[in-house]
């Protein structure tokens, strides 16, 4: 057992590794820079959430430009919260997970950081091409084609440092954390490239267009994002308690089943298409009652029962909450498709509901742990305000609290009222406003939430930097200040 | 699993598990599909939308409509309707058959039912009931007709005439189904609301033809000008507090019209061997005569 007790891939005579702190410090650059940029982001992707949410107030607001449309600025939330947020906090999770559990520093950090700042291009590109009416029309793929190839090259140059870092690890045994990123890392590419280039590139005809943005944004959402989220999870839960993963065959098999049946999911039940592409997405979806109680069955056993547990650290509040909010959104899923006899639930405010409880309530929360507990780990420096860190905890949970809460309610009671052709449809309309409106408290709380983690993040490392400068400034003048005569 | 090769090869067959199915099968199903007929018409289905429309489906892309609007109508079934066309020249075995049909009818309440053609002797049943009657009431050369409508809550509100199908957007770049409805189904919007000027001034002004609504104004599509010497053709019919100030004029702009002609090219209601329905003949504009006079389903002309 190393000094960590980190979770580590059992056996013995597992090889020696690097010291902590080497690997921490060869993760540095990348990491602040794509942790900085994934907050900055998330920060931008709440301001569109909120002008969106104060959309339902007032129709007028800001109806006057043509850049803060609706359509678009809902469009550039997703695409901010997604490529900005998720998928960057994310590759700096696997990145210090693939360092640590691999006892190995991070070989081409620079290369990882320039990708980051590349990516970071693409997506500015890309959400402002979204802004200036170029999205695709694909949902979750809307970032235009000249966007998505900067996106595309900062991946491959990101990845390439990821592949590097999984191959040069010093501990050969691999711990169930590591199958999880290290999928997530190809399967990024592989869905991508599909989806941008038979979408935009050598598009499909007709209504295929659809099935494959349908299968893009469910492999993105559902299978991409559960695969790190659950991997930053399997690792941080035995890793903070100093506990033992309970067991790595069912790990195992969360994994097998979130790769078979989550990448079957997303085709909806009114779909125009062929019956059989719906109905093989149900059944998906039904299997994917399993990898939700395979996971909660995990971290409950690997707590021993003892759920209180998750109070004792910061990370672990986020954590805990990531991994209930998984559950609930997945259930919220499996519910959705078959309480859906009217089929007219998914077209509600359920569905939003349930993908911000999954992007929010699960991935961004686990994220939210994994930064709070990597970023001081590899600057050597605390957060200056740790009670921001904990007011960012309760906002979010407010915040998830009045968004969730109301728009599902507001989404059932909207699909009763869609089933009924007597209740005129303006009627239908008017009696969701309230819940929307509720809704917006939410965003305003996670708005907020995520500003402190911006300024934590920012004050942590306006220390370090700070530091390292007044060290190399003292370094540099020592001599001025000593006697002359005794130079070497 | 303690090796990478192992994880990759799980991760890629996984993959191409879920490629196969969701992007190369419904390209080999129905990603070379080509036009189809009309049923029984014969008609060629789907044209290309109109040079002004497809520019529109490109501002409905720009604007994110999509994030609003679905464009797949719910057809929870089909029923059938059989509809008495003429009673031909038989008339005591027609009304003996109606009245085993509906066996609490008297001779005269049969009678008194024959006496304004169509009806339907049978609506909203299924195909085997339909069967029945239809070949109950076929005596004596009177004329029923079997009809196919597709029921459902969108159908029921007027949304759509059916469910719709990959033919229907064969030639659409985007497509976009929509995936929310803050606001209508717009499947049909061109069939349900015909008229172009209703969408501008809809478009620029939505409380102003719809009470409470809560669209967007799209203003920006829109150019306020003054009035030089003789006022535009184009110019929106705008009263009370929409209305410009004096000696001004809204007038849509390429856009705005675009946009329209878009919205009005849509209309799913074509009879196909996928969707089935049957669609009554056109009335002729000049008379209020209610629809479906006669059985042979024609769709309504383009």
């Amino acid at each position: 057992m190393s000094d960590t007790s980190s979770p580590t891939p059992g056996g013995p005579g597992a090889a020696a590794g690097a010291a902590p702190a080497e690997i921490d410090a060869s993760c540095r650059l990348p990491l602040l820079v794509l942790f900085a940029s994934a907050a900055a982001w998330l920060l931008i992707a709440s301001a569109f959430g909120l002008i969106s949410s104060l959309k339902f107030h007032a129709p007028n607001f800001l109806a006057d430009c043509a850049w803060f449309t609706y359509g678009r600025v809902h469009t550039a939330w997703l695409d901010a919260m997604l490529y900005g947020f998720c998928i960057q906090a994310g590759l700096g999770a696997g990145f210090w997970l693939f360092a640590r559990l691999g006892r190995a520093p991070l070989a081409l950090g620079w290369l990882a950081a320039i990708g980051a700042v590349v990516w970071n291009l693409g997506v500015t590109v890309g959400v402002l091409g979204i802004l200036a009416g170029d999205s695709t029309g694909f949902e979750t793929l809307e970032m235009p084609g000249y966007a998505a190839a900067i996106v595309f090259l900062g991946y491959v140059l990101i990845g390439a440092a990821g592949l590097l870092a999984f191959h040069q690890r010093r501990e050969r045994a691999l711990f169930p954390s590591q199958w999880f990123i290290f999928t997530a890392l190809f399967w990024f590419p592989w869905i991508y490239s599909s989806a941008n280039l038979l979408l935009l590139k050598f598009p499909v005809r007709g209504v295929t267009q659809a099935v494959v943005a349908w299968w893009y944004a469910n492999n993105l959402l559902n299978v991409w994002l559960s695969l790190v989220g659950l991997g930053v999870v399997f690792y941080f839960v035995p890793k903070i308690t100093r506990r033992e993963l309970h067991s790595h065959y069912l790990a195992l098999f969360t994994f097998w089943m979130l790769l078979l049946a989550g990448s079957w999911c997303g085709i909806p039940n009114t779909a125009p298409v062929p019956a059989w592409m719906p109905t093989a997405s149900m059944v998906a979806t039904a299997l994917m009652v399993l990898p939700l109680l395979t996971i909660g069955l995990s971290v409950y056993r690997t707590l021993d029962g003892k759920c209180s547990q998750l109070l004792a650290h910061p990370s672990l509040q986020f954590i805990g909450i990531g991994v209930a909010a998984f559950v609930i959104a997945g259930l919220m899923n499996v519910l959705g498709v078959f309480i859906d006899f009217g089929h007219q639930l998914h077209f509600t405010w359920f569905e939003p509901a349930r993908l911000q409880l999954h992007l929010y309530g699960f991935f961004a929360m686990t994220m939210f742990g994994a930064i709070y507990y990597i970023v001081p780990q590899i600057i050597g420096l605390a957060f200056p305000w740790a009670g921001l860190i904990r007011a960012h905890f309760w906002l979010a949970i407010a915040g998830l609290v009045f968004q969730i809460l109301p728009l599902t309610l507001g989404g059932i009671v909207e699909a009763l009222n869609l089933e009924n052709p007597n209740v005129a449809f303006i009627t239908v309309v008017k009696e969701t406003l309230p819940f929307l409106r509720v809704s917006t408290l939410g965003d305003l709380s996670i708005a907020l939430g995520n500003l402190f983690l911006l300024v934590n993040l920012i004050g942590v490392m306006n220390r370090f930097f700070r530091l390292r400068a007044v060290t190399a400034y003292a370094q540099v003048t020592a001599d001025l200040f000593e006697p002359t005569g005794v130079k070497p | 699993m303690n090796y990478g090769p192992l994880v990759f090869l799980a991760a890629f067959f996984a993959f191409a598990g879920s490629w196969f199915g969701f992007v190369l099968t419904p390209q080999l199903q129905i990603g070379q599909l080509q036009q189809t007929n009309t049923i029984p018409a014969g008609e060629i289905y789907p044209v290309g939308r109109p040079g002004l429309a497809h520019e529109g489906l490109e501002v409905y892309r720009a604007y994110g409509c999509a994030a609003c609007h679905s464009q797949q109508p719910v057809q929870t079934g089909t029923v059938c309707d059989v509809i008495l066309n003429d009673a031909g020249t038989n008339q005591p075995a027609l009304i003996a058959a109606l009245r085993t049909l509906n066996p609490d009818w008297s001779e005269e309440q049969a009678k008194e039912w024959l006496t304004k053609l169509p009806k339907p002797v049978r609506a909203g049943v299924d195909r085997e009931e339909a069967d029945a009657a239809l070949k109950a009431v076929s005596v004596g050369g009177a004329k029923a007709a079997l009809w196919i409508v597709p029921v459902g809550p969108d159908i029921a509100r007027g949304w759509a005439k059916r469910r719709t199908v990959a033919y229907d957007y064969l030639y659409d770049y985007p497509v976009m189904l929509g995936s929310q409805r803050i606001g209508p189904d717009l499947v049909n919007i061109g069939l349900r609301l015909p008229d172009a000027n209703w969408h501008l001034r809809h478009l620029y002004a939505p409380r102003l033809e719809v009470k409470d609504s809560t669209m967007a104004p799209s203003r920006f599509l829109f150019e306020k000008r003054k009035i030089e010497r003789v006022a535009s053709p184009d110019a929106l019919a705008l009263s009370g507090e929409f209305a410009p100030p004096p000696g001004f004029e809204i007038v849509p702009k390429q856009e705005a019209k675009a946009l329209v002609a878009y919205l009005l090219s849509l209309r799913a209601d074509a009879p196909l061997y996928a969707a089935p329905l049957t669609v009554p003949a056109p009335v002729s504009p000049a008379t209020n005569a209610p629809a479906a006079t006669n059985t042979t389903a024609t769709p309504s002309a383009k």
